[in-house]
């Protein structure tokens, strides 16, 4: 599990991540002279200046000082032609990971941050094939994707380190970024932008599959909820559509439809529950949804009242909803 | 006038000028303080107590961070925290702590017995205090501000921080940045028209010349941030406009360009004071006039400018258009030139100098390093890839932690040593000093080092606990005890001013051989600072011989009479008579305080500011005659 710009798994990481190690090297150098030059001036005997009538006239001779003069001029212009390299070298790799050069067959995930987790919406111009689902987000490996981004209550931030930079997820607007991952993998993301109570977890999952994969992952994702197999899952499903979870979330091919929770359509096939906060299964899902505040303090998540005896079908139930 | 025998080449009655210039005895006479050094100290004492504050909270949060979902701190109560420590840092420690430094050295600096408007003085500071206790009194009310220092709307407006928190947060910035505005205004006069005779602005010491910069940079930047907390925040959340609601077609947007139009400079408010203590230590310490003056000074200005041009180095994950992003990339960039320059021009004078290794000047050194590699990867954060990668992560923390700590905290501390004998006439002792350096130092980097691979391993900012598996564990364990290091430095340092305080050997005058005027008066400086206003013919007053050094006489003593002098070239132009003590401007920022800090419940509250405000400044400027001592 990693959440890291130093293991970059896409081009957009890789670039960024070049440019790191460049700047990180360089500067490190800079710094280390000038800390060095600090510390060297410790050594009295090396400066040359043991005639200079310092403790009478308090300056150095005037050919010290033109010589002085001399070495700092130097050493700004250095720094200058330093910078100038720096602007250009960032800039232009800024221009090669922005959005504005997304790839134009590049596939349209759209983000939209709420407390404390993830709406992800597949566009389609075909309408059938739009899908919706939550926290945690398919990709086919090698195919540009593009991220656009929105919110609905607060300021998020959209981050998967391994894969681009942030973007933060502004109410009332949108943006844009493009990523790409170059090797399958799971890769951890998590909001940047200080987003109230529960921040520390909103996290969510980019895995990034081989394309074929990912077209029987998106075919699958498409359908409608699998129907129950057995009675246990029979009797979850009523408990689900006969309690308040369907104030809130959508099991598409039930009469559940809501929005305001995440879509739990294929809610078995997740990894984790409650924004990466936890483990997807059927110990922590008892847990969450006796007692989601306990788990995500400040969660919006109702405490819905399930009989003892109504939680095992329940749980067994979305487990199912692979 | 006579001359006192006792002292040499004064041509003055001490006795009619100590009465002249002396404070009111009693606690009325502690309430009407009008005196530059105790209301500087006042100043310092009290960003002190708020420094103790705001370090309590970081190692809380420490504490809760140390393990990965530890549950010593509720997510509520962690945001509270530090929400407190950011504001409590940036507002009520950094940016009165260097004021204070500049309105007790200022006057002495540039030869002349009290501040411009030595009432608005005393309300600049009961402004500030009030501030404070306004937003820790509240504290204990349950009304803590959670949205943190920035305070983003929506996030902060009324609909997602519903309670009082948000809106003490906000009128507390109200209180300290006029605390801050009269500050500037002081000080700007004070230095360019009561400078004494023959300081001509490029004599002028560079700290002055740093206190001057940033007093026009608060005069600008300050301005900024009333708009964003009061006008947009507080009144999208107490009267219902919609300045920054989205929801109504407020842009939140707008409230981060105007919050960091502010935000940035206030960064170089806090910093240049600290880079005109360095230039004062170096100078004294290592027996040369500073290498490159000019130089020096023309980068305080430039660093005073671009720091106006780089706001938006902090919204580059905002998605801004691509062209604009660049040119700031570039301003960004530009600082580091200035910065560079003065650090250069320090390594030269090192170079060329005696050194005298004290405990100041330890931190000096410790300045150098923390600083320089805090503005490296300030380089990095202004390009933008790399910042959309490290933006709001730990390796921001330990940027700026880096930046500030190194930058002004170091050099302030450096600046106590330094500074220790003229504020209480006793020596400071040097091994404790160096003690704490060293503690200090070492917790420093333990704390913050490791936060830069904490950033690039992916740990967000502002989370109150992390799950376990991210590779984060041992950082923030280090982080964590390094904290505690810093504590015990910080407890060194002030066993060490408090065991000097009351009996470290007498300093006399100039324990330092130093150059400013500041040292030419006694330790610690007598009610009137100087018996005669010195006359001053180099940049180093005190290294030119006495007898090419004249002083000014003529001025009255038995009244507070100060000299006003030109400009540029500080020639005496006329003499000018200062106010009495008064508890006026108490009793006005009493009113205003009220006012102000009832208006967040209820709108009538504002009438109540205006009309006790009113007659507090009726009483204040009530006409009344100088005060005339007998002699």
């Amino acid at each position: 599990m990693n959440q890291s710009m130093w293991h970059a798994s896409g081009s957009n990481a890789a670039h960024i991540r070049e440019l790191a190690i460049f700047f990180g090297i360089l500067l490190g150098v800079i710094f280390l002279i000038v800390v060095g030059l600090a510390l060297f001036s410790l050594r009295r005997r090396h400066r040359g200046i043991e005639q200079e009538p310092l403790e009478r006239s308090h300056q150095a001779s005037e050919r010290t000082e033109a010589r002085l003069r001399m070495v700092v001029g130097i050493a700004t212009a250095v720094t200058l032609l330093i910078l100038f390299g720096l602007t250009i070298v960032s800039v232009s790799v800024g221009k090669s990971v922005s959005a504005s050069v997304a790839p134009a067959n590049s596939l349209l995930i759209e983000v939209t941050g709420t407390q404390w987790w993830w709406k992800i919406r597949y566009a389609s111009d075909d309408p059938s094939r739009i899908l919706r689902t939550a926290n945690e987000i398919h990709i086919p490996v090698g195919r540009p994707i593009t991220i656009r981004g929105s919110a609905d209550d607060v300021i998020h931030s959209f981050w998967v380190p391994s894969l681009q930079g942030k973007r933060d997820l502004i109410p009332g607007r949108t943006t844009l970024e493009w990523l790409q991952a170059d090797r399958p993998g799971e890769y951890r993301g998590q909001c940047a932008e200080f987003c109230g109570l529960q921040h520390a977890h909103m996290a969510f999952w980019v895995i990034a599959e081989p394309p074929a994969q990912f077209n029987q992952w998106m075919e699958h994702q498409l359908q409608p909820a699998v129907e129950p197999a057995d009675d246990e899952t029979k009797q979850g499903q009523n408990i689900f559509l006969n309690s308040a979870c369907v104030l809130c979330h959508a099991i598409r091919g039930t009469d559940a439809g809501a929005h305001a929770g995440p879509d739990l359509t294929h809610f078995g096939s997740r990894k984790t529950i409650a924004a990466g906060t936890l483990p997807n299964n059927k110990g922590n899902l008892a847990g969450w949804i006796a007692d989601p505040q306990n788990v995500k303090p400040g969660t919006h998540m109702a405490t819905v009242p399930i009989q003892p005896a109504e939680m095992q079908p329940l749980i067994d139930y979305l487990e199912s909803l692979k | 006038m006579t001359p006192v025998a006792s002292q040499p080449h004064v041509y003055a009655d001490l006795d009619v000028l100590r009465r002249t210039w002396s404070s009111r005895p009693g606690l009325l006479g502690w309430l009407s303080e009008i005196n530059h050094k105790a209301i500087g100290r006042r100043y310092i004492l009290t960003a002190f107590i708020f420094l103790l504050l705001g370090g309590i909270e970081a190692l809380l949060m420490r504490l809760q961070l140390a393990k990965p979902e530890n549950t010593f701190l509720a997510a509520a109560r962690y945001n509270q925290i530090f929400t407190l420590h950011g504001t409590t840092m940036m507002f009520l420690f950094a940016v009165p702590v260097m004021e204070g430094m500049g309105i007790y050295l200022v006057p002495l600096m540039v030869g002349t017995r009290n501040v411009a408007f030595p009432r608005l003085n005393a309300f600049g500071y009961w402004m500030y205090l009030a501030g404070g206790l306004f937003i820790y009194g509240c504290a204990f009310f349950g009304m803590i501000p959670d949205a943190g220092w920035f305070a983003y709307p929506p996030l902060s407006g009324p609909q997602f921080s519903p309670g009082k928190g948000v809106d003490v947060w906000a009128q507390m910035i109200t209180f300290t940045e006029v605390s801050a505005l009269c500050v500037a205004v002081e000080l700007i006069v004070t230095i360019l028209k009561m400078r004494a005779p023959g300081m001509s602005l490029n004599r002028m010491p560079t700290f002055c010349w740093s206190m001057l910069v940033q007093s026009f940079m608060i005069i600008f930047a300050m301005p900024a941030v009333m708009i964003a907390s009061t006008v947009f925040l507080l009144n999208d959340r107490t009267l219902g406009t919609h300045f920054v609601n989205p929801a109504e077609g407020g842009d939140p947007l707008l409230y981060q360009h105007v919050f960091w139009f502010f935000g940035h400079p206030e960064v170089y408010i806090i910093f240049l004071p600290a880079l005109g203590i360095v230039s004062s230590i170096l100078e004294t310490h290592t027996r040369r006039q500073i290498f490159g003056y000019p130089a020096l000074v023309l980068s305080l200005v430039g660093n005073g400018f671009i720091a106006f041009g780089l706001w938006v180095h902090h919204m580059f994950a905002t998605g801004l258009p691509q062209i604009g992003e660049a040119y700031f990339t570039a301003a960004s960039m530009m600082i580091a030139i200035t910065s560079g320059v003065q650090i250069f021009c320090w390594l030269a004078t090192l170079w060329t100098g005696r050194l005298r290794p004290t405990a100041a000047v330890h931190f000096v050194f410790g300045f150098i390093f923390i600083f320089v590699m805090g503005g490296m990867t300030g380089v990095m954060l202004a390009s933008i890839p790399l910042d959309l990668q490290t933006h709001d992560t730990f390796f921001v923390v330990a940027h700026f932690h880096y930046v500030l700590i190194g930058g002004a905290l170091f050099p302030l501390f450096g600046g106590f040593h330094y500074w220790f004998p003229k504020f209480t006439g006793r020596l400071i002792d040097e091994t404790l000093g160096k003690l704490s350096f060293w503690i200090l130092f070492v917790g420093f980097n333990l704390t913050f080092f490791p936060m830069h691979w904490l950033g690039i391993v992916g740990m967000t900012r502002r989370v109150y606990t992390y799950v376990p598996g991210l590779g984060w564990e041992h950082a923030n364990l280090l982080a964590t005890i390094g904290a505690f290091v810093i504590l015990s430095g910080g407890l060194v340092f002030i066993v060490n001013v408090l065991r000097s305080r009351r009996s470290g050997p007498r300093a006399g005058s100039d324990p330092w051989d130093a150059s400013t005027l500041e040292w030419e008066t006694t330790s610690p400086p007598p009610p009137y600072n100087f018996p005669n206003l010195p006359v001053v013919p180099t940049r180093t007053p005190l290294w030119t011989p006495s007898a090419e050094r004249a002083i000014v006489t003529g001025l009255r003593e038995d009244r507070r009479e100060i000299l006003i002098t030109s400009v540029l070239d500080a020639q005496p132009h006329h003499r000018s008579v200062q106010p009495r003590p008064s508890i006026w401007p108490m009793l006005t920022a009493l009113g205003f305080s009220v006012g102000l800090a009832g208006s967040i419940f209820a709108f009538y509250w504002y009438y109540v500011a205006s009309v006790l405000g009113m007659v507090g400044l009726i009483g204040w400027f009530w006409p009344e005659r100088p005060l005339e001592v007998k002699p």
